[in-house]
């Protein structure tokens, strides 16, 4: 009876296995940036090129920093909820990754901005410091600069309500 | 045969036209040895954008800056371990084609073997099992196969008219 059933078993085992290996998403790779601080950075302003954005312009407040560009396609369809949370408080920084200023100005003023301030990254180095896979890309960075969430392609309605919010909500308690 | 060869040099010509990446110029490299190096570190990493492919092969345009960043830090003369580390600390180990073996690859690099071991054991198990089976019969069997021998064929076709 029991030697009989041995076949059924591994069946059975195996097909959770792969089943949970099907529910997996090969995009989301763990970043090694998790729990360490944000890396040093400093870039000239999309606004005003002669101003800088730089790390020490984010520490002493959560912020949220938001990998774009004006090309990206899921980067549009997150900007409505980007525009509800600037709306709501957030200190949304961009890093406009890989961009032409004017496509990524015009952008702005056709959608509305909802950063504090962005950086332009014209040549994907910053981008690749942040370990930027695919815009969007967004991470939650501590008062102390410690990136504290990373959130792969754009930022859902779920993920908002379930991790980014409330660890929001936790980071601002902490002391700066 | 003609076409085959044919074949075969274009593919060694497309295969080199990939390795060589177009978008570093050959005259980059300050030695032979140093475009080796970067052939083997390119070919040993992985485009973290098409996943699938390792940054040799890959068109992105993030292995493209890649790239050009792995060559720039072997001008300012960083070892490969260097330069292996930087990205790993930027994308994780993920964009090592070539996994570390520690604690969370244990597995995938014991594993095999071990399958391999635990199916060699199992049929060696198997063998002795059937090689300690009697191969003789017994009077008893013996006699029941006469019988059966004996008794004629039963038809299972409807019979000849």
């Amino acid at each position: 009876m029991l030697r009989s059933a041995i076949p059924l078993i591994i069946f059975i085992l195996l097909a959770i296995l792969l089943y949970k290996g099907l529910s997996l998403d090969p995009r989301e790779i763990p970043s090694p940036l998790l729990g360490k601080p944000a890396p040093e950075f400093s870039l000239p302003q999309l606004q005003k090129p002669d101003a800088q954005l730089n790390k020490q312009m984010l520490l002493g407040k959560v912020t949220l920093v938001n990998a774009w560009a004006s090309w990206c396609v899921s980067c549009r369809s997150e900007h409505h909820l980007l525009m509800s949370l600037a709306k709501d408080g957030v200190q949304i920084y961009g890093i406009n990754y890989k961009d032409a200023k004017e496509d990524a100005l015009s952008y702005l003023s056709q959608l509305g901005n909802p950063y504090v301030i962005n950086g332009h990254d014209i040549s994907g180095r910053v981008g690749i410091d942040w370990g930027v896979v695919a815009t969007p890309e967004s991470f939650l960075v501590d008062k102390k600069g410690v990136i504290r969430y990373k959130q792969f392609g754009p930022i859902t309605a779920e993920a908002w309500t379930k991790s980014i919010a409330p660890l929001i909500a936790q980071l601002n308690k902490e002391p700066g | 045969m003609r076409l085959l060869l044919l074949l075969c040099l274009l593919q060694v010509g497309l295969a080199q036209a990939i390795i060589e990446s177009p978008d570093i110029a050959p005259d980059e490299f300050a030695t032979n040895a140093q475009k080796e190096r970067f052939k083997t570190l390119i070919q040993d990493l992985r485009c973290t954008v098409c996943q699938n492919q390792n940054l040799a092969d890959s068109h992105a345009s993030l292995a493209k800056d890649l790239r050009r960043e792995i060559l720039e830090m072997m001008q300012q003369g960083k070892t490969d371990a260097q330069i292996t580390q930087h990205l790993v600390d930027r994308y994780g180990e993920f964009v090592l084609y070539k996994p570390r073996f520690e604690r969370a690859t244990y597995i995938l690099w014991v594993g095999p073997f071990a399958a391999l071991l635990l199916a060699v054991v199992g049929f060696v198990v198997l063998i002795r099992r059937r090689a300690a089976q009697p191969t003789h019969l017994s009077d008893a069997d013996k006699q029941a196969l006469t019988e059966e021998l004996r008794r004629p064929p039963v038809s299972t076709s409807s019979p000849k008219k």
